[in-house]
């Protein structure tokens, strides 16, 4: 456990603020909240992927014990309820814009994915519920379903207006230069991939709680959210037509979101409907299998890459075109996921002189897929340091020193890349090297030696990766297709008694900010953490943000508090100027304390509160009264933490199971505020990408039915899969936000998947593997070395 | 409906309620005690672990009516914000949580695990936790959050 | 999960009066609740056999005898089963978790003869005894199918009896999401007979293997199944598995097991 350098401040490993009310019981998930008189909401989802609806009986059901109220598509559009928004969307290549089917809330006429909202039966109980859902009688006209990526522009059209079940067709960068570098290579290295779907499982499933107040018209939704602002803002400007200011979104204790809770779902939008319909609360809590079916999917891509190298290993070009499934409807983040957050990144850690990628956004009649932890990111790092790797063996090089003779060199700065970002700051081969001596890299023949000696193929892979965090700025985003700002804000509210309350647009669902927040404002304002609460998850308390995805929270969130607290310092040095006789500039604040250069006279900040709210000798004509101020920070750029992470396996030949026996990383993500905090991200990050690399899989078959719809079939990582993992940093502090930091929430998730797909086909080379698709599982690995004995058999 | 009789964080407790009642939903609803969480509904996530006479068990499957006359304690029972368990203590010393959700089923369950073996290994303790999923931490710090727990409860 | 009547049986003969009435035994619930809450059984009585009396080990000379209510935790605790079938209490200690352990017990997993479950294979390698309400049913005639036994309706597990062995070892293969035993075998030796029972592969549930038994009967080494095969068209084939692989688990288990013992 990392120890910090000062008591609470920046830097400090201070244990966590929130811990206490989670260790006892005492957390408040929206699943643990009830409302005199509730209602409860069950779903009756489609269990056909594509079907027209050709009826629907209710009445045996409307008769049943406890039932208040069913309702289909049919009341949903007489109602003129909308559905939930995609948030940003891009130009096709053709300058046509991005195909938006409807998606009502309750289907109407037609299902496209097993799980697709049909019915909601509200009753006293959700026995009674369930009960009277079984005699609701639906009758499908079955279709064709599409289930394969590869085939669905062929396959059955799904919407009216997606012609070829394209959603969109997007490119960046200069095709006729990737062209040109491919045909000019010394090398060419090819390289075809599948990036896994995955199923995020936050363990909290999705829950809502809605309720009506008659006598100021005014809706309260509980929601498991990662952005309460936006929920409301989708709500009720997009689907439910409420003023802003008369529905209050609270996303209380949330139990992880990694992408999946930043959208709205059908689910929290009926509930809010109904409960002005039925003037009664109305309560959801999903069932895991209901998560499973209708949360937003993460990942499913299929990338074939091209890279061109010089007769020096240099790297020349690179093409990729992507088919990603977006599945059966416009998820809010489902475009810009797979596009201006992933084609950008394409140059990763190197130099690259021409890249060119096309994206191919598809409809499938499969759930929704959105952005997961990573968003975009861990696919365009997974292609490119696999095939990073295939080049490296093509050449005969090293693949630590052909990554190291292609990075940006660190005098390069600020670099910019032919895939639209420019890289404020970085230092690749300082992270690398730290991983490599981490892990022992140079004594690794040794262990493969002694692995094999013990029957056991052992392999080493390594993974360079960068990542852009906190998308920015505003207007360059708006620019590109998005339909939101993306800067954060923050009040800052000194008490009377100079205890301060900090109301945050960010959420906080597992990340600590009630700690991290905590220590910029104690450390800025010379207080103990104590004094300091954060606010966070109320749109009624807090001042109008975006919430926390992207591994934004810190990077922007973290400078609207700082900046917010420098403007109450400023007002505060005025404040204390009067107080104590003296001109503004000759006041000094540091540690806490306001002085007067060259005197002994000092205030502390609660003496300066007092005088805020308590006037009575106070520079009136100057300042209002008051000791609380609102910042809101759009960042200029985007930050881009970078690192490189080390994985060795063992793989037993006889069964083919990979044990992950070590993993080492260091990360350069700028400045820490809380490196035990920080730590903890990243280890999270790891066991995702390792789940994603080597166990985690979500299925469909060839009817459009999930096969790994419960975690009995979807194989999440438990402890006895995982290793201890070595983490450490490198330092270059972000060059255009006052705290230097880049962001770590999705670092791990990002770089350990193709580390560990490298180890594996590094284990496995000597025999003659080369290739090892995601998950790597047993009877996968096992098949691998099968082919791979029996071809050299023959050979 | 069947009046069930249990000992619930040493307080006798009973109700009257539907014989198809999960013991899970007899502490989260009937009793309102809510830090007992739901995270699946095949019995594998352990959010619901609470301990039955002493011995771990998911709470989401068992019947309440099977409990009569047992001594049910829940996460809410072995410590409070001002006296911390030892093996919250260790958790919130060792960051061994994030979201919290999965949290109190790991804390009933590390618990016992070193109720029944007080020196575990970090092998005992992966092992000892396969009928726990955490999301968030990826388990490091949760392994040593109970090889510290185990220190603490005993000395 | 749908509406039910709970009922606790004060005896064996309570129980089976239940059941003869179609109640459903509820032992330790670890298959049949998770069951009813995906609501795919719907009894109309449950019957609890927690008051029965059922639960105990006992040693019976030449074999142990192990209360149908009996739970894995005390298998696997037990310093008896220790002593006498160390294999039989590993295997009681990596069924499942260790809460599903703490409930779950042998009655209930051996009546149910779930294909992926343990104790069947334990059951069957060692060539058990199931007692019932009724009558002593051998092992070689109790499993007759996946989810089927020779059980009546009206007829209940009351204990389990297994042979002490020279040696006897369990390996298992689990399934990586479930962790239920995608391939287990069983592999116990006395006599001069070698037993080899297998759970986790066959759509028929737990089997015996011939061939191996027969090789190990005469050689009893890892080495002389390098030449064994699995028959792939009995093989179950899924997601994580296709037939072929679990054929090639079963003999790779079954080394590991001779190699164990």
């Amino acid at each position: 456990m990392p120890e910090g350098t000062t008591k609470d401040g920046i830097g400090a490993a201070l244990r966590r603020k929130e811990d206490k009310k989670f260790l006892t019981g005492s957390g408040r998930y929206t699943a643990d909240i009830s409302r005199p008189g509730q209602l409860h909401v069950h779903f009756i989802r489609s269990d056909h992927a594509h079907a027209k609806i050709t009826s629907i009986k209710t009445d045996a059901a409307a008769k049943a014990d406890g039932v208040v109220a069913i309702y289909t598509g049919e009341d949903v559009a007489a109602d003129g309820i909308g559905g939930p928004i995609c948030g940003w969307v891009v130009t096709n290549r053709d300058g046509s814009p991005t195909n938006e089917p409807p998606h009502p809330i309750l289907a109407n006429g037609k299902v496209n994915y097993v799980g697709d909202h049909v019915v909601a039966v509200i009753a006293e109980s959700l026995q009674q519920a369930r009960d009277a859902a079984e005699l609701v009688d639906i009758s499908y006209e079955v279709l064709a379903p599409v289930v394969d990526l590869a085939s669905a522009a062929a396959s059955m059209q799904i919407h009216e207006n997606v012609p070829n079940n394209m959603y969109f067709d997007f490119e960046l960068g200069d095709e006729a230069a990737a062209e040109a570098a491919l045909a000019d290579a010394a090398t060419v290295v090819e390289l075809d991939v599948r990036n896994n779907r995955l199923v995020p499982n936050a363990l909290e499933p999705r829950a809502a709680l809605a309720e009506y107040d008659p006598v100021d018209e005014s809706y309260t939704l509980f929601t498991t959210s990662q952005n309460p602002h936006l929920t409301r803002l989708v709500i009720g400007a997009f689907m439910l037509s409420i003023p802003e200011s008369k529905l209050r979104v609270v996303a209380p204790d949330v139990g992880g979101g990694f992408g999946s809770k930043i959208y709205v779902y059908p689910e929290e939008a009926v509930c809010t409907w109904v409960s002005k319909k039925l003037q009664r609360p109305i309560k959801w809590t999903a069932d895991r299998s209901e998560s499973f079916l209708a949360d937003a999917h993460g990942r499913d891509h299929i990338n074939k890459v091209r890279m061109a190298l010089d007769a020096n290993n240099r790297i020349t070009g690179l093409r990729v075109d992507t088919l990603a499934n977006i599945g059966s409807y416009l998820s809010a983040f489902s475009v810009v996921t797979p596009t201006i957050l992933h084609a950008p990144l394409l140059s990763g850690c190197y130099e690259i002189p021409a890249i060119y990628t096309n994206v191919r956004g598809m409809a499938t009649t499969t759930a929704p897929v959105d952005a997961y932890r990573g968003a975009g990111r861990p696919e365009a790092t997974y292609l490119l340091e696999r095939v990073m790797d295939v080049a490296a063996r093509q050449v005969g090089m090293d693949p630590a020193e052909f990554r190291r003779m292609n990075f940006i060199p660190k005098d390069a700065f600020p670099y910019q890349t032919p895939v639209a970002l420019q890289y404020d700051i970085g230092d690749y081969e300082a992270p690398l090297d730290k991983a490599l001596d981490m892990i022992d890299y140079k004594g690794f023949e040794a262990r493969r030696a002694e692995a094999a000696s013990r029957g056991k193929y052992r392999g080493i892979g390594l993974s360079s990766y960068i990542e852009a965090c906190g998308i920015a700025p505003s207007a360059v985003a708006g620019a590109l297709g998005a339909r939101v700002g993306l800067y954060e804000s923050a009040t800052v509210r000194v008490d009377p008694t100079g205890t301060v309350n900090v109301m945050t647009g960010t959420h906080s669902h597992g990340q600590g900010h009630d700690t991290t927040f905590a220590q910029i404002v104690a450390d800025k304002l010379g207080i103990g953490v104590e004094q300091v609460e954060i606010i966070h998850g109320d749109s009624d308390k807090t001042p109008f943000g975006m919430g926390s995805y992207g591994s934004r929270s810190l990077a922007v969130g973290g400078s609207a508090i700082a900046k917010a607290v420098d403007k109450v310092i400023d007002k505060a040095k005025i404040i204390a100027a009067h107080l104590m006789e003296a001109a503004d500039s000759d006041v000094v604040f540091a540690d806490g304390k306001f002085t007067v250069a060259g005197t002994d006279k000092e205030k502390v900040l609660s003496d300066i509160s007092l005088a805020a709210y308590v006037p009575h000798n106070y520079p009136h004509d100057r300042l209002e009264p008051g000791l609380e101020e609102t910042a809101f920070y759009d960042p200029l750029n985007f930050t881009y933490p970078s690192g490189t992470h080390i994985a060795e396996v063992e793989i037993d030949p006889a069964t083919g199971v990979v044990q992950l026996v070590d993993w080492a990383c260091c990360d350069d993500f700028g400045n820490l505020i809380n490196p035990m905090i920080v730590e903890g991200q990243v280890h999270g990050g790891i066991a995702q990408g390792v789940g994603q690399a080597l166990l985690e899989n979500a299925a469909y078959d060839e009817t459009g039915q999930l096969i790994t719809a419960s975690y009995m079939d979807y194989c999440m990582p438990r402890a006895d899969d995982l290793p201890d993992f070595k983490v450490d940093y490198t330092v270059t502090a972000c060059t255009h936000n006052d705290l230097g930091v880049k962001g770590c929430g999705e670092a791990g998730a990002i770089a350990s998947p193709p580390a560990l797909i490298n180890a594996v086909i590094n284990a496995l080379t000597p025999i003659g593997v080369t290739d090892m698709s995601m998950p790597a599982s047993p009877e996968k690995v096992w098949r691998a070395i099968n082919d791979a004995t029996q071809a050299q058999a023959a050979e | 409906m069947t009046k069930v009789n249990i000992t619930l964080n040493g307080k006798a407790v009973s109700a009257d309620v539907p014989d198809n009642t999960l013991l899970v939903s007899f502490i989260r609803d009937t009793m309102a005690l809510t830090g007992t969480h739901v995270g699946c509904d095949t019995s594998q996530c352990g959010a619901c672990i609470v301990h039955l006479d002493g011995e771990s068990v998911k709470s989401c499957t068992m019947l309440a009516v099977s409990a009569e006359g047992a001594e049910v304690t829940t996460i809410e029972g072995i410590g409070s914000a001002e006296s911390l368990h030892p093996m919250q203590q260790a958790f919130h010393e060792n960051h061994g949580l994030q979201c919290g959700y999965c949290t109190p089923g790991m804390v009933m369950s590390a618990i016992e695990l070193v109720g029944k073996n007080p020196n575990p290994s970090d092998k005992d303790i992966r092992e000892g936790l396969e009928g726990n999923i955490c999301r968030c931490t990826g388990y490091h710090n949760i392994v040593k959050s109970v090889q510290a727990g185990a220190q603490m409860m005993g000395d | 999960m749908y509406q039910t009547n709970y009922v606790k049986a004060a005896s064996t003969e309570d129980a089976v009066g239940h059941l003869a009435k179609g109640g459903q035994l509820l032992a330790g619930g670890m298959t049949l609740i998770p069951t009813m809450k995906q609501r795919l059984a719907s009894p109309e009585t449950v019957v609890d056999l927690a008051g029965c009396g059922l639960a105990g080990i006992e040693d019976a000379g030449d074999s142990i005898r192990i209360g149908a209510m009996t739970r894995h935790v005390d298998v696997a605790e037990s310093a008896l089963v220790q002593n006498a079938i160390p294999a039989l209490a590993a295997l009681a200690g990596g069924i499942g978790d260790r809460q599903v352990r703490n409930r779950g017990t042998i009655g209930g997993s051996v009546a149910n003869n779930d294909p992926s479950a343990c104790y069947p294979a334990a059951v069957l390698g060692l060539g058990g005894t199931v007692h019932t309400s009724t009558r002593d049913i051998a092992a070689d005639d109790f499993f007759t199918g996946m989810f089927e036994t020779a059980l009546d309706e009206d007829e209940m597990i009351t204990a389990v009896s297994f042979p002490k062995v020279a040696k006897a070892a369990y390996v298992k293969f689990p399934n990586p999401a479930s962790r239920y035993a995608m391939v287990g075998v069983f592999v116990a030796a006395g006599d001069g007979h070698v037993r080899v029972a297998v759970t986790g592969a066959s759509s028929d549930g737990v089997f015996r293997h011939d061939g191996m038994e027969s090789a190990l009967s005469a050689n009893f080494d890892a080495a002389a199944l390098d030449g064994a095969s699995v028959d792939v068209d009995d093989m179950i084939g899924d997601i994580h598995a296709a037939p072929d692989y679990r054929a090639h688990l079963v003999v790779e288990m079954t080394k590991r097991a001779v190699a164990a013992c």
